[in-house]
């Protein structure tokens, strides 16, 4: 049996919201252990010292200490979970300043959360899984081509996506709504087959990734079973062409939204979520419907749109219709509103997400929402760079796993 | 004897103090083996459960974060429960550590509305300083009545 990977956790609030045992429960299902590093109370006043930040907090003051005492290599980790209260303003600030701190001081992977009472060990194990597979798969995860026949699927919230390649090609792609997660799943594989010309008997391996990842790699007796984080960091720079240096991946999903720092394919700092629906593909999709055009219409329609005419800043989906309703009601054209709501998801991922990660060009978007030119182009203006969109975009999840998979190959 | 609500409510000495010159102390100690003491089916006993944030709605509104609310489930029925109070300020980390800086502004502005007597004091620099702590804590407790709910 594998030796289980060190999280340290460096927090506060987390056993006083009641959500300490999930974080364990989360670690614990990915065969990983959290624990806290061991400092002395010297420590604590040198290292608040010596990092600058004086806050107030006698916790945050301790994960500062902790943070330090890791990137000096005083306390041996493999990844770094940093949590705090959501809506605490002074640990928003130290929760920021340590992941950035460690990502550019060690190698140490790291992943933050702001945490409510009612946050789940489901809610984490995303989170978890990416800094395990990080600290247990880097030799995978520094491949960069594709070899023999493999395949990919990825079981989102919206859509299943599955692609197969061949020698470094992708040869074969399906996309099929999720409704039932096997059924949509066995559409999209049929549909890849038939266009690469291949047999299932063919694939010499299988990756899955998603929301319903575990379910389908059951299912398919898939041989890399990997959440989207990873998998979404590899696809992106490849398809990209850029898998060596830095790059930000930004992925706005059906149900949540995932910004990704990668260094040479691997994520080094990311943030996954966004606190609502407001800000995810899920409200373009009920834009779309209101406005009744195909989501794929949507981009080209927000285009000739000016966003700025259209008051829409809602961090909720409710408020957001509510926002395009009245809209509408009070004559807005529907480009106007188009635009309106794609500024408002690139605005809400920018300032509740984007600023939690090192951006660094080239920026990377990814995923069914990187399809629509109105939200791209909102993207990039926010950014103020050129927003790269590689092609096969929407297959990046299936990309990424065929890709992985392909270090399963028997032989390999 | 009076029940005098301890601050920093972590402090071994504070509450040492307070028990020494014959009064009961309310701090961190006594919410938290409260709750571990209590059956329950959890194993092993959590300190707290997603529940107590709940309950912390009581003294702090929703809007404020979850940590505030589980510890203001710990603290806030301790402070209804005192009779009297004691602050130190500025006190060092070693002394009590309160982890959360909001949740130490909430318990030290809900002590100061709740009209109870109150010794407030700077955490000592010095041993001069530091005989003069317990000789101000201790004439407060001295002054504090003898019985239970007394006045």
């Amino acid at each position: 049996m594998s030796r289980k990977v060190r999280i340290a956790q460096l927090s506060c609030g987390p056993e006083y919201s009641g959500v300490q045992k999930e974080i364990y429960d989360a670690a614990e299902s990915v065969d990983a252990e959290v624990f806290f590093p061991d400092i002395a109370l010297a420590d604590v006043e040198r290292g608040v010292d010596a990092f600058g930040l004086d806050v107030r907090s006698a916790d945050l003051k301790l994960m500062i200490a902790r943070a330090m005492a890791l990137v000096e290599g005083k306390v041996d980790a493999d990844g770094v979970f940093i949590g705090t209260c959501f809506r605490c303003a002074e640990a928003a600030i130290v929760r920021n300043e340590l992941r950035r701190y460690i990502h550019e001081n060690s190698r140490l992977p790291v992943v933050s959360y702001s945490f409510t009472e009612r946050t789940t060990a489901g809610t984490l194990l995303t989170r978890m899984e990416a800094l395990t597979t990080i600290a247990r798969r880097r030799a995978l995860l520094a491949r960069e081509e594709q070899t023999g026949i493999t395949m990919g699927v990825d079981s989102g919230s919206s859509t299943t996506k599955a692609v197969v390649m061949k020698d470094n090609e992708i040869v074969g792609t399906g996309w099929h709504p999720t409704t039932e997660v096997i059924k949509s799943a066995e559409s999209a594989v049929a549909d890849a087959l038939e266009m690469a010309g291949l047999t299932r008997e063919d694939i010499q391996a299988i990756g899955t990734t998603g929301y319903g990842r575990f379910l389908i790699g059951k299912h398919l007796g898939a041989d890399l079973v990997q959440e989207e984080l990873t998998v979404n960091s590899k696809g992106a720079v490849y398809l990209a062409d850029h898998q060596q240096g830095s790059a930000t991946v930004i992925d706005i999903g059906g149900m949540d939204n995932k910004a990704i720092s990668v260094i040479d394919g691997i994520p080094g700092t990311f943030t996954m979520g966004g606190i609502c629906a407001g800000a995810s593909g899920r409200f373009l999709e009920m834009t779309a419907k209101r406005l009744g055009v195909d989501i794929t219409e949507l981009g080209p329609l927000a285009m000739k749109g000016m966003g700025k005419n259209v008051p829409m800043n809602s961090y909720c989906i409710v408020f957001g219709t509510q926002s395009l309703v009245n809209a509408l009601a009070a004559g807005s054209s529907r480009e106007d509103v188009a635009a309106a709501a794609c500024h408002s998801v690139a605005e809400q991922v920018f300032e509740q997400q984007l600023q939690e990660i090192d951006i660094k060009e080239p920026v990377i978007m990814v995923g069914g929402t990187s399809l629509i030119e109105g939200l791209v182009h909102a993207m990039g203006q926010l950014l103020q760079t050129e927003i790269v969109v590689p092609p096969h975009s929407q297959y990046i999840g299936a990309v990424g796993s065929a890709l992985l998979a392909s270090g399963f190959i028997k032989g390999e | 004897m009076a029940k005098v609500f301890i601050y920093p409510a972590t402090s071994l000495i504070l509450s040492d103090l307070v028990a020494r010159f014959g009064h009961k102390p309310l701090g961190a100690a006594l919410g938290i083996r409260e709750r571990i003491q209590t059956a329950g089916v959890d194993s092993p006993p959590l300190q707290i459960t997603p529940e107590e944030p709940k309950r912390g709605l009581k003294y702090a509104a929703v809007e404020v974060p979850s940590g505030v609310r589980g510890r203001m489930a710990i603290y806030g029925p301790l402070i209804e429960e005192a009779e009297a109070a004691i602050i130190v300020t500025d006190a060092d980390l070693a002394f009590g550590c309160m982890g959360c800086a909001r949740t130490d502004e909430l318990i030290v502005f809900s002590l100061r509305q709740s009209g109870i007597p109150i010794l407030e004091l700077k955490y000592p620099s010095n041993e001069e300083e530091g005989v003069q702590f317990v000789a101000a804590v201790r004439k407060f407790l001295d002054g504090l009545p003898e019985e239970e709910g007394g006045a």
